[in-house]
C-alpha cells in the first residue's frame, strides 16, 4: 500500500475546513460544463487514492499513539489497583457524541465529494471515442469493432483516443479488469454495462477477470495493445481486408443479444 | 456427566458449550482449508493439486464455514447463550427447549457443511453463490442452499428466544441502563438477524429452484434478472457483518472493562450512538458490495454516503473503548492482550475500509486482494481475536479452572504476528492488481514472493491458534481451580460459583440501586 508520512499535521484540519466549503464546490463541480480536455480517470484515481491513504494513515497513527499512551500510563501498579472511571457531566457526555459526529461527518462528506467528482469522470465518456462491443464468455474476451472486425483476448487501440467498451456476457458473470487503467466492471447476461479508459501512450496492458466465473477463472486473461495512430490504421486496414475476404459468402450480421437496452453514457 | 445429558440438555450454559465445541470444530476445518489454499498459492501454477475445482471447493468451504459455522454461532450461539442469562440475572432463557432445538439445527448445518468433502460434485460457488454460475455448475448448489437455510433457521429461533429473555427475565432492579454492553450488542445483532435472515433464505431458495425446479428468477433469457440475486444476497450479508461485529465488539468492551477495572466510557454514547447507529444504518449500505456489478449509478453514489456514515457509530464505539482505557488499571492478561489486539487491528481494518466506501476508488481495487485483506482485518483478525479474548475471559467461569497464562501469551503474539504478515501483504499486492479467487496467478508472476511470505505467515497464524485451543483443552481438564471471580468484576455472571449450577444461583439475584456492571470500587 502506498504509505507516505509527508504532510502529517494539517491534513485533518484541512479536511474539516474543506468540508465546510465542500457543499459549494461540490455543487459547482456538478453544474459546470465538462471541460474539453480529457479527464483521465486513472490519473484522478492515483491522486485521490494517495490522498485518502495519507489521510487514513494519519488518523490511524494518531489514534494508535493516543491508545498506546493510555495503555502505557494505565498499567496496573502497586498504587494503581482500580481504574478511576472518571464520570462525565451531562454536558460533557453530550459533547463527546456531538463533536465526534461532526468531525467524522466532515471527513465522510469531504471524501464523498471528492469520490463523486472522480465518479463523474469515470462515467462521462468523451464524445470523441472508439466504441467497442465486448462479449465475455467462459473463458475469453470477444471484442467487436464498429466496422465488424472481431478479435479475441486482444484489443488493439490507437494511442490518444478514449475507448468505450459496451459489455455483456453469454454465460456467467465476468469482470473486465485492466489494472493499469484502474478500472473494472462486471458483465452479465441480459444487461449491458460499460466502462471507458484513456490509452494515452503506446504500450501493452493486462486484462484479467475479476469476478469468479467458473473453474478456469484465473486463466481468463487478455491484452490491450495500444499502437501509435498510424500503426493502428495500418493494422485495421489489414483486418478489414481479411474480414471482407472471410465474410464474402455470408452476410456479417452481428448477432444482437436480446436484453435491456444499454445505459446510455452521457454525451459531452 | 454422560453424553445423553449433554445432547438433550436444555440448560443455557450447556447449550452454549455445545455451540462452542461445534463452532471451534468448524473453525479448525475452515482454517485447514485456508492452509491448503496458501499451500497451493505458494508457487505459480499447480502446487498441491492440478485441479482448480479442488481449490474452488476449499475456497467455498473456507468462506461459508468461517462465517456461518464459526463466527456467527460462536458469537450469537456460545457467548449469547452462556453470558446473557447470567448477565441479566435470569435462571435460564425464556424458551429452553427452543434453545436446545437451535443447537441441534446448528449441528445438522455443520454436519451438512462438512459433508461437502464426502459427496460427489461438492459446491464450488463461493460463499456468495452468484448465478448464473451457481445454476449451471455441476457442483451441488442444493447442498449450499440447505446448509444456509438450516443455519439461518437456527439463528432466527435463537434471536426470538434472546429478545424475549432480555425483555421479560431481567433480575429485579435490572433496568435497561444497567445492561452489560455485550447484552445490548447481542440484542442489536439479533434484531438484524430477525429482519434480514429471511432475505438470505429467499435468495438461496430461489437459486436452487432455478437450478432444479426449472424456474427462471435469475435467467434473463426467460425474463429473470441476474442482479436481483446479488441484491438479495447482500441485503442480508452486509447486515451479517454487523451481526458478527456487534457481539464481538461487545465482548471486547467486557474484557477491557474487566481487566482494566474501569467503567465503560460514556455508556449511553456507546449504546445509543454506537449500537443504535449501526442497527439503523445496517440495511442501507449493501450496494457497496455491488459497486462494480453494473448497479444504477444513483444507488452507487447514494450508498457511498451511507457507507461512509458507518464511520460515525463505529468511531463512537472506538472512542468508548479508548476512553475506558483512560486512567484505568490495566492487567496484561491473555484476554486483555487479545482485546487490545482488537483495538489496534480493527483500527487498520476500519480505516482501510474508507477507500472501499468510495465507488470511484473501488473500480480499481474491488475484487482484488486489497478487499480480502481489508475484510480479514475486520472479520478474521479483529473478530477472531475478540472471540478468543472472550473465551479466555469467561474460561474460569464456564470451566471452573484457569488456563496457562504463559502459553496464552505465546499464542497471542504468534497470531498477532502471523495475521499482520498475511493480511498486510494481501492489501499491498491487492492495490497493485492481484485479483481474488485465483487458483493460479500465472499473469502476475511479480507477486510470487509475496504469496510465499503469506504462506509462511499463515503457518505462524495456525500455530498460534492451535496453541490457544490446546491451552483451553488442557486447562479445562487439569488447570488449577480459578475461584468464582478471578478478575474482580462486579458484573452479575461473576457473582455465582464457577462453573454455575443448573439455575445459575441458589436463589434469584436482585440488584441494588447503586449497582452497575462496571462499578469498580476502590478498596
Amino acid at each position: 500500500m502506498h504509505k507516505t508520512k509527508s504532510g502529517r499535521v494539517g491534513r485533518i484540519s484541512a479536511a474539516v475546513l474543506a468540508a465546510a466549503t465542500c457543499a459549494a464546490s461540490w455543487a459547482s463541480d456538478v453544474a459546470q460544463p465538462v471541460a474539453q480536455k480529457i479527464n483521465d480517470p486513472a490519473r484522478g484515481w492515483d491522486h485521490l487514492w494517495h490522498e485518502v491513504i495519507v489521510d487514513i494513515t494519519i488518523i490511524g497513527i494518531l489514534f494508535a499513539l493516543v491508545t498506546a499512551y493510555f495503555v502505557y500510563k494505565s498499567r496496573r501498579t502497586a498504587d494503581n489497583q482500580v481504574g478511576e472511571s472518571p464520570t462525565l457531566t451531562p454536558a460533557a457526555a453530550v459533547a463527546w457524541v456531538v463533536i465526534p459526529i461532526f468531525v467524522f461527518l466532515s471527513i465522510d462528506l469531504y471524501t464523498a465529494a471528492n469520490g463523486w467528482v472522480l465518479w463523474n469522470h469515470y462515467r462521462d465518456v468523451p464524445a470523441d471515442r472508439l466504441e467497442i462491443k465486448l462479449e465475455s464468455g467462459m473463458y475469453s474476451w470477444d471484442y467487436t469493432y464498429p466496422n465488424g472486425v472481431r478479435t479475441q483476448n486482444q484489443l488493439v487501440v490507437p494511442a490518444g483516443k478514449p475507448v468505450l467498451l459496451r459489455m455483456t456476457s453469454r454465460d456467467t458473470l465476468h469482470s473486465h479488469y485492466i489494472p493499469d487503467f484502474r478500472v473494472k466492471e462486471d458483465s452479465m447476461p441480459g444487461r449491458v454495462t460499460y466502462l471507458w479508459f484513456y490509452p494515452e501512450k503506446p504500450g501493452e496492458h493486462l486484462v484479467t477477470c475479476a469476478e469468479y466465473c467458473g473453474v478456469m477463472h484465473s486463466y481468463m486473461a487478455g491484452r490491450i495493445i495500444v499502437k501509435p495512430a498510424d500503426e493502428y490504421a495500418a493494422w485495421m486496414k489489414q483486418e478489414e481486408t481479411q474480414l471482407a475476404a472471410a465474410s464474402a459468402p455470408e452476410a456479417p450480421a452481428a448477432p444482437a443479444k436480446a436484453g435491456k437496452p444499454a445505459a446510455k453514457p452521457k454525451k459531452t | 456427566m454422560n453424553l445423553k445429558e449433554w445432547i438433550f440438555t436444555t440448560d443455557h450454559k450447556r447449550v452454549g458449550i455445545l455451540y462452542l465445541i461445534g463452532s471451534l470444530a468448524a473453525f479448525a476445518v475452515a482454517g485447514i482449508m485456508a492452509l491448503l489454499m496458501r499451500a497451493e498459492l505458494s508457487t505459480i501454477g499447480p502446487t498441491i493439486t492440478s485441479n482448480p475445482t479442488n481449490y474452488n471447493v476449499w475456497l467455498y468451504t473456507h468462506g461459508a464455514v468461517m462465517i456461518l459455522g464459526f463466527q456467527i454461532p460462536a458469537l450469537t450461539g456460545f457467548f449469547a447463550n452462556f453470558c446473557i442469562p447470567l448477565m441479566i440475572g435470569a435462571k435460564d432463557v425464556a424458551f429452553p427447549r427452543v434453545n436446545a432445538l437451535s443447537v441441534w439445527l446448528f449441528y445438522v448445518g455443520v454436519i451438512l457443511a462438512l459433508a461437502t468433502f464426502f459427496i460427489p460434485d461438492p459446491p464450488d460457488i463461493m460463499w456468495t453463490g452468484y448465478p448464473p454460475y451457481s445454476t449451471i455448475t455441476t457442483g451441488n448448489t442444493a447442498m449450499y442452499s440447505f446448509t444456509v437455510l438450516i443455519l439461518g433457521f437456527a439463528s432466527i429461533i435463537g434471536g426470538v428466544n434472546f429478545l424475549t429473555t432480555v425483555a421479560y427475565m431481567r433480575a429485579p432492579g435490572m433496568t435497561l441502563n444497567k445492561l452489560n454492553i455485550f447484552v445490548w450488542c447481542t440484542l442489536g445483532a439479533f434484531v438484524l438477524q430477525l429482519i434480514f435472515v429471511p432475505v438470505l433464505g429467499t435468495a438461496v431458495t430461489l437459486i436452487s429452484m432455478d437450478k432444479y425446479l426449472g424456474t427462471n428468477f435469475f435467467d434473463p433469457a426467460k425474463g429473470g434478472d441476474v442482479l436481483t440475486y446479488q441484491n438479495l444476497f447482500w441485503f442480508y450479508s452486509h447486515p451479517a457483518v454487523y451481526v458478527i461485529f456487534l457481539p464481538f465488539i461487545g465482548v471486547v468492551f467486557e474484557v477491557i472493562s474487566s481487566h482494566a477495572k474501569s467503567a465503560v466510557f460514556n455508556y449511553k454514547m456507546v449504546v445509543y450512538g454506537g449500537i443504535g447507529g449501526i442497527v439503523l444504518l445496517a440495511g442501507e449500505v449493501w450496494v457497496h458490495h455491488l459497486y462494480v456489478s453494473g448497479m444504477a449509478d444513483w444507488l452507487r453514489i447514494g450508498q457511498m454516503v451511507t457507507t461512509l456514515m458507518i464511520s460515525i457509530p463505529v468511531g463512537l464505539m472506538m472512542i468508548g473503548l479508548v476512553g475506558t482505557l483512560y486512567k484505568s488499571s490495566i492487567a496484561f492478561t491473555t484476554p486483555m492482550l487479545y482485546a487490545l489486539g482488537v483495538v489496534f487491528l480493527f483500527l487498520i481494518g476500519g480505516l482501510t475500509g474508507i477507500p472501499l466506501a468510495v465507488p470511484s476508488l473501488t473500480l480499481a481495487v474491488s475484487d482484488t486482494y486489497y478487499v480480502v485483506g481489508h475484510f480479514h482485518y475486520v472479520m478474521a483478525v479483529a473478530g477472531t481475536f475478540a472471540i478468543f479474548a472472550g473465551i479466555y475471559h469467561w474460561f474460569p467461569k464456564f470451566s471452573g479452572r484457569m488456563y496457562n497464562e504463559l502459553w496464552g501469551k505465546i499464542g497471542f503474539w504468534l497470531t498477532f504476528a502471523g495475521s499482520n504478515i498475511v493480511f498486510w501483504t494481501m492489501m499491498d499486492i491487492g492495490v497493485k492488481g492481484m485479483p481474488r479467487r485465483y487458483y493460479d496467478y500465472a499473469h502476475f508472476p511479480q507477486f510470487e514472493s509475496a504469496h510465499q511470505l503469506m504462506t509462511v505467515g499463515a503457518g505462524i497464524l495456525a500455530v498460534g491458534f492451535a496453541i490457544a485451543v490446546l491451552n483451553w483443552i488442557i486447562g479445562a481438564i487439569k488447570g488449577p481451580p480459578a475461584g468464582d471471580n478471578p478478575w474482580g468484576s462486579p458484573s452479575l455472571e461473576w457473582t455465582t460459583v464457577s462453573p454455575p449450577p443448573h439455575g445459575n444461583w441458589p436463589s434469584p439475584p436482585s440488584v441494588a440501586a447503586d449497582w452497575h456492571p462496571y462499578a469498580y470500587k476502590k478498596n
